[in-house]
């Protein structure tokens, strides 16, 4: 029921978020770059996706299509191009105070699963406290870690490891 | 490290309850007592029920301190009941020998006897008889089997015991379901507790054996149950924001340790039972989870990466409820987590990193010696045998996530593979005094 809110209130900002996208409060280079071209495609109509034009959420040009964050064995470091990436994620959601977004964080299979359920944790919350810093509300995000119980990549090696080293950025209703 | 590697055993067992799995003894040691276990005498009309000599000969051997000899060398088999042939099993060089037949009394009522020889000695060193039901016959097996380890060892053994652990089988749709069970020490005999589509992770026994905690996803995120085995009733005890993890009974069964972060990140918490009352033990920027009391209830050992790698550390509680300050106990490697203690408190078991990859290994508390245990790449969740002497952890194999069983000496080692799924997070029972 809450999801089906969201995603109604999604579809009504979308009129609202050409405006702001390309006149942006937040002085942030990454974030106002990728959001003007995505915002650009848009109005020239570029976005063939056809669903709920003029979303960003919906944009794959748009900054905000890059939903996950890749970190280093047992690191909650968010590296410099990502804080790029998530800078933009709270420039959205500050500006859509009625938008929610789950920070689902999760590791690699190596070493304890309990360890595991707390850094991916760690990692979830590494990026909130960049969202925080930027005015994004706290009721806005959730938080949760799954550790390596749900990895995206089955195979036992570096590779696999590297993608399941992540947190997943997961808008309400999507 | 005269160790002899070969694959001694490959019983394909399957189960009439679920559980179908395979033992491999995968490592044995040139030390282990050889026994013969001739096999028992039966007078029904039918097949014997079970081959209580080949399930007696299997738990010795596990215990790696027993090397059974094999049935085509026990030969002409003694008879239940007729004078043994001392002078002849000697000149075979046997050491010891078990001597046991089971009738049939009445309605599912089944009396197993037996008598263990030292037959250097010419003198018998025990005999027992039991009776059992038809559905009790493993069990009463498993039984003898201790009473053969104790008299042999003084050590008292830990064959009629289990082991919980939690599977995970993805079906056709590729949906999950994620399974918690009980098995018998030997695998055998599954009973699955508690089902779910979401994550369920960390079990851990209550001392009295009746209760397992552990977490569950099945409301989106982690949360703290206690669960009635027999009853199947669980009742959630922790639902915190955030965390909600790594549970823990402490050793009079009134307080569960834990990992919440509701108060920022993870901390090891103790909450009373009875009133639900937290105690919060740890207070650092790490991470602190994994609590492992010590078998007194004088501490918790747990792991904390305040050091900027994740290693165990100590924190003492004294008789008033005073926390001290944690005192590291791993300096050896980056990466030393999830310990269990050992049931004496004098060693502690830990996934311990190494160039090789993430390995089971035992830290001897007074000296501080740690010895690494195995060789895989891949290993975690360590769990003491009630009796101290093995260990049983989760590995891969294959892709697959098996049950691994090692001794602590390391000598012995051998691998419970399921037919179905990935098996992972072993925890060895107490010991249960149960009929």
């Amino acid at each position: 029921m809450i999801r089906m809110r969201y995603l109604v209130i999604t579809a009504l900002m979308s009129s609202l978020i050409l405006g702001c996208s390309s006149s942006p409060k937040k002085d942030d280079d990454a974030a106002t770059g990728g959001q003007q071209a995505g915002a650009a495609d848009q109005r020239y109509g570029a976005d063939t996706s056809g669903a709920a034009s003029g979303d960003p959420l919906t944009d794959p040009n748009s900054p905000l299509s890059q939903r996950v964050v890749y970190f280093e064995f047992d690191s909650s470091e968010v590296s410099a191009e990502d804080r790029g990436i998530i800078s933009s994620h709270a420039d959205y959601l500050a500006n859509n105070g009625n938008v929610a977004i789950i920070l689902e964080g999760h590791a690699d299979e190596r070493g304890s699963r309990e360890y595991n359920i707390a850094l991916g944790e760690r990692r979830a919350k590494a990026i909130q406290q960049l969202m925080l810093l930027q005015g994004v509300a706290r009721k806005q995000i959730q938080v949760i870690s799954f550790g390596e119980e749900r990895p995206v990549a089955l195979g036992h090696d570096e590779e696999s490891w590297r993608l399941n080293r992540r947190v997943e950025l997961l808008y309400s209703g999507q | 490290m005269s160790q002899k590697l070969l694959l001694l055993f490959c019983l394909l067992i399957s189960s009439h309850v679920r559980a179908e799995l395979t033992i491999d003894i995968t490592q044995v040691v040139d030390g282990a007592t050889p026994i013969a276990i001739a096999p028992f005498s039966w007078t029904g009309q039918q097949a014997a029920p079970e081959n209580i000599a080949a399930i007696i000969a299997s738990d010795l051997s596990r215990s790696g301190r027993f090397e059974p000899i094999p049935e085509a060398d026990i030969q002409p088999p003694p008879q239940w009941g007729q004078p043994l042939q001392f002078s002849m099993w000697r000149a075979r060089n046997i050491e010891y020998m078990v001597v046991g037949g089971m009738q049939l009394r009445g309605r599912d009522q089944y009396v197993v006897q037996f008598q263990l020889f030292d037959i250097k000695q010419g003198t018998q060193l025990t005999g027992y008889s039991i009776s059992s039901s038809k559905a009790k016959l493993r069990k009463t097996a498993h039984k003898i089997s201790d009473l053969i380890y104790q008299t042999l060892t003084g050590e008292r053994g830990a064959s009629d015991t289990h082991i919980a652990y939690v599977t995970v089988v993805t079906d056709r749709g590729g949906r999950k379901s994620y399974n918690l069970s009980i098995a018998d020490a030997d695998g055998y005999n599954e009973q699955i507790i508690f089902t779910s589509a979401q994550p369920v992770l960390s079990p851990n026994w209550s001392p009295d054996g009746k209760h397992l905690a552990y977490v569950s996803y099945s409301r989106g995120r982690p949360e703290l149950y206690v669960q009635n085995i027999q009853t199947r009733i669980a009742k959630r005890v922790a639902a915190y924001e955030g965390l909600n993890n790594a549970p823990a009974f402490s050793p009079d069964g009134k307080q569960l340790a834990m990992a919440l972060s509701k108060d920022g990140n993870a901390e090891i918490y103790v909450m009373n039972l009875d009133s639900s009352r937290l105690q919060r033990l740890t207070r650092s920027y790490g991470i602190d989870t994994e609590p492992a009391w010590l078998p007194d209830g004088s501490g918790i050992i747990f792991t904390s990466d305040r050091g900027g790698s994740p290693q165990l550390y100590q924190i003492d509680i004294n008789r008033f409820g005073r926390k001290m300050k944690p005192q590291r106990l791993t300096f050896e490697g980056n990466y030393n987590a999830r310990a269990a203690v050992s049931p004496k408190g004098t060693h502690i078991a830990m996934v311990h990193r190494n160039e090789k990859g993430f390995h089971i290994a035992v830290l001897e508390l007074q000296s501080r010696y740690l010895t690494i245990l195995t060789d895989n790449r891949l290993d975690e969740s360590p769990s003491f045998s009630p009796n101290g002497q093995m260990i049983i952890h989760a590995t891969e194999n294959a892709g697959k996530g098996v049950l691994s069983a090692v001794s602590i000496d390391g000598r012995a080692t051998q691998r419970l593979r399921f037919k179905r799924g990935d098996v992972r997070e072993p925890t060895w029972s107490p010991f249960i005094n149960s009929n």
